[in-house]
């Protein structure tokens, strides 16, 4: 029977039951893959990336672990006992020497825990001052990092969003401070916050932090959340004109829904990728100031102060430079290959 | 030159005017943020002696017609007045000493990255994935992951401390080379992967292609028809170069014991010589602001086909 366009009468040939060549054709041959199941596949494939996060991880959980269960604390001086006069036997101790109460301990049969890089100067076992001096070198640009992410956010995403005048006028103070000299301005607000916030912060939380990395972050978030609000603006505009903001819109939705439930998710891993770009360049920054005396307050060490101290005794104790620095360098380095691989992984049209 | 040019440069110079002034502000009020005034933590004076001190620098005056007087001083006379802790020596004079040695080490570090920086990142295209591009590839990367500083401590504990090659003291001329070396390999790692990259685009161009079928020789296509182009994004790294090179001389003065602007700098700081700190950041950042123009506006003119928005 020829069928007729517009007749109602129903094609039998329709309903006549699939083979099974048909029914072959609709078995999922694999489970349908996410775009981030994707990225993770892409990721795992990249060696550098892999191996970069593994050298990440390892610094990461041994300066959480180490100081739990290392025997010396990072500001005890290891020859001042309570009552007696200080045993310089303990300052400048080479890896794997011993003061002289300790060879008397060893002596007897007593096992010491070795001073696997020495001491410093005033006799402060040196590996865990290394230790904690990269814990807090990654604490700083970790915070840091996410203090320029919820700034960054707030401003790009509401320039971003309203447009007009309050667009303009939020990217012309973000073009200014762009333009202002980063590390210059830093160094100012760094020297002249380390002499106001001691007294400002006194007897509140902060106080236990010290005034000088406060001021760290406090530098961190004033001048480095511009380029992340450039970003995230640049990023909220193109999905603006998307169809599924207009249909939220003709719905009803508030602009602060609108944000939170269709904005962001679909920029966040660009924002992921430049905050984890951003740590690096923290920590890099963190470690500058403290080599100019501006970083952590002492006894406190931090990688770059660590380096600056072991400038005094660089003929006699290089190892004691060479050690942070290589450090900061293994640090940077592996965030930075790992964010590359990331952006490389989750976001190829960054790569373009 | 067309119209949209000269708008666009006269624009971006006023820009940079803008930047400038807000950075005398900024470092104006900054300064003047701190409590007790630039006297304080000085041996005990006596009410009589302070009050002398603060009318000749004249720090007795309201704060707003402070910073007119200190604005117009640079504006009219390039003067940031005289030092607190140098006695009877005005800040301009230590800023011009210390340029003298900064701008001659940063000169030449800038030209030595220039030039390797090139060289390295063509042979790096033109030898692409071969073994000398993945060793220049590695050794690059290690060295932009590096902080200038610890570069000069590690290169210092070497060549000097160790081998004796060099002095560790920068104020000679074979001195010089360390801290020259030291500035320059970070901004040679960056400008030899810039070169690599916009050099492997170039390559890829039609006009190539079109030099290549019509039987130009190989290094005739390289010196006349991809060098040139592939440039282009290393004259917009000149800017930040300069200012890479402004900052990492802070330190690296530090550690070799340049007597450049850098450790006027830091040791201002350390001194709190508030005149000084003033002087200095303002001179650099103009500095810095300066070239960032330059390279902007040398960017625009160079090559046509960018837009002006």
């Amino acid at each position: 029977m020829k069928p007729r366009k517009l007749s109602l009468h129903i094609d039998v040939d329709a309903f006549i039951p699939a083979t099974d060549q048909d029914k072959a054709y609709l078995v999922k041959m694999r489970s349908s893959s996410t775009f981030f199941k994707d990225g993770m596949k892409r990721l795992l494939k990249n060696k550098v990336a892999l191996v970069s996060i593994i050298v990440i991880l390892v610094v990461v959980l041994g300066c959480i672990f180490i100081p739990m269960f290392w025997p010396y604390k990072y500001d005890q001086m290891l020859g001042v006992t309570a009552g007696a006069a200080v045993d310089s036997s303990y300052a400048n101790l080479a890896p794997f020497q011993y003061g002289a109460t300790e060879k008397a301990l060893i002596e007897q049969g007593t096992k010491v825990f070795p001073h696997i890089f020495g001491t410093d100067a005033a006799g402060r076992d040196y590996f865990i001052r290394v230790v904690y001096g990269t814990r807090i070198s990654l604490g700083v640009g970790f915070f840091a990092s996410l203090i320029v992410l919820v700034l960054g956010m707030l401003v790009g995403s509401i320039a971003g969003y309203c447009g007009g005048k309050v667009d303009m006028v939020l990217m012309r103070i973000v073009d200014v401070i762009y333009s202002l000299p980063d590390t210059l301005m830093i160094i100012l607000l760094a020297s002249v916050l380390k002499q106001t916030l001691g007294a400002a912060i006194e007897k509140t939380i902060f106080a236990k932090m010290g005034s000088n990395m406060l001021s760290l972050f406090i530098v961190f978030g004033a001048l480095y959340w511009v380029s992340m609000a450039r970003l995230i603006r640049g990023q909220i505009l193109s999905l603006k004109e998307q169809e599924y903001v207009l249909s939220a819109q003709a719905s009803g939705a508030k602009a602060g829904w609108i944000i939170r439930k269709h904005m962001l998710p679909n920029c966040i891993s660009v924002i992921i990728i430049s905050t984890a770009l951003q740590i690096p360049s923290a920590i890099f920054t963190e470690s500058y100031l403290s080599f100019l005396g501006l970083g952590v307050n002492a006894p406190m060490p931090s990688l770059g102060s660590l380096a600056s101290d072991a400038l005094n005794g660089i003929s006699s104790y290089t190892y004691r430079l060479v050690i942070p620095a290589l450090i900061i360098s293994i640090i940077v380095l592996s965030l930075n290959l790992f964010g590359d691989g990331l952006r490389d992984a989750f976001d190829p049209k960054l790569n373009a | 030159m067309n119209p949209k040019t000269v708008s666009y440069i006269l624009k971006r110079i006023l820009m940079a005017i803008f930047t400038i002034w807000v950075v005398i502000t900024v470092t104006f009020f900054i300064m003047h943020a701190v409590p007790g005034g630039p006297f304080l933590g000085e041996k005990a004076i006596s009410e009589s002696a302070q009050r002398a001190l603060e009318a000749k620098y004249g720090l007795d005056k309201p704060l707003f017609e402070q910073y007119l007087t200190y604005l117009s001083d640079i504006v009219l006379h390039f003067d940031f007045g005289p030092s607190l802790k140098q006695r009877g020596r005005e800040v301009i004079d230590i800023i011009t000493d210390g340029m003298k040695t900064s701008v001659k080490l940063g000169l030449i570090a800038a030209v030595i990255a220039l030039i390797c920086g090139t060289v390295l990142g063509s042979v790096a295209a033109i030898r692409r994935n071969k073994t000398i591009d993945k060793v220049i590839m590695v050794i690059t990367t290690a060295f932009v992951s590096m902080p200038s500083f610890i570069m000069g401590t590690l290169l210092l504990a070497f060549f000097a401390v160790k081998l004796h090659l060099f002095p560790a003291n920068g104020s000679t001329a074979s001195g010089m080379v360390l801290p020259v070396v030291t500035l320059s390999l970070y901004p040679m790692a960056y400008i030899t992967r810039l070169t690599r990259s916009s050099m492997l685009d170039v390559l890829g161009q039609d006009y190539i292609r079109t030099a290549k079928a019509k039987g130009v020789s190989g290094w005739a296509i390289i010196f006349k028809h991809a060098l040139k182009n592939s440039l282009i994004p290393v004259i917009t790294y000149c800017g930040p170069m300069i200012a890479g090179i402004v900052t990492g001389s802070l330190v690296v003065e530090q550690i070799f014991a340049v007597p450049g602007i850098g450790r006027a700098f830091v040791n201002s700081i350390t001194n709190r010589d508030y005149p000084l700190i003033m002087g200095t950041t303002i001179v650099l950042a103009i500095l810095i602001v300066v070239m960032n123009l330059v390279s902007d506006i040398m960017y625009k003119v160079v090559d046509p086909r960018i837009s002006f928005d």
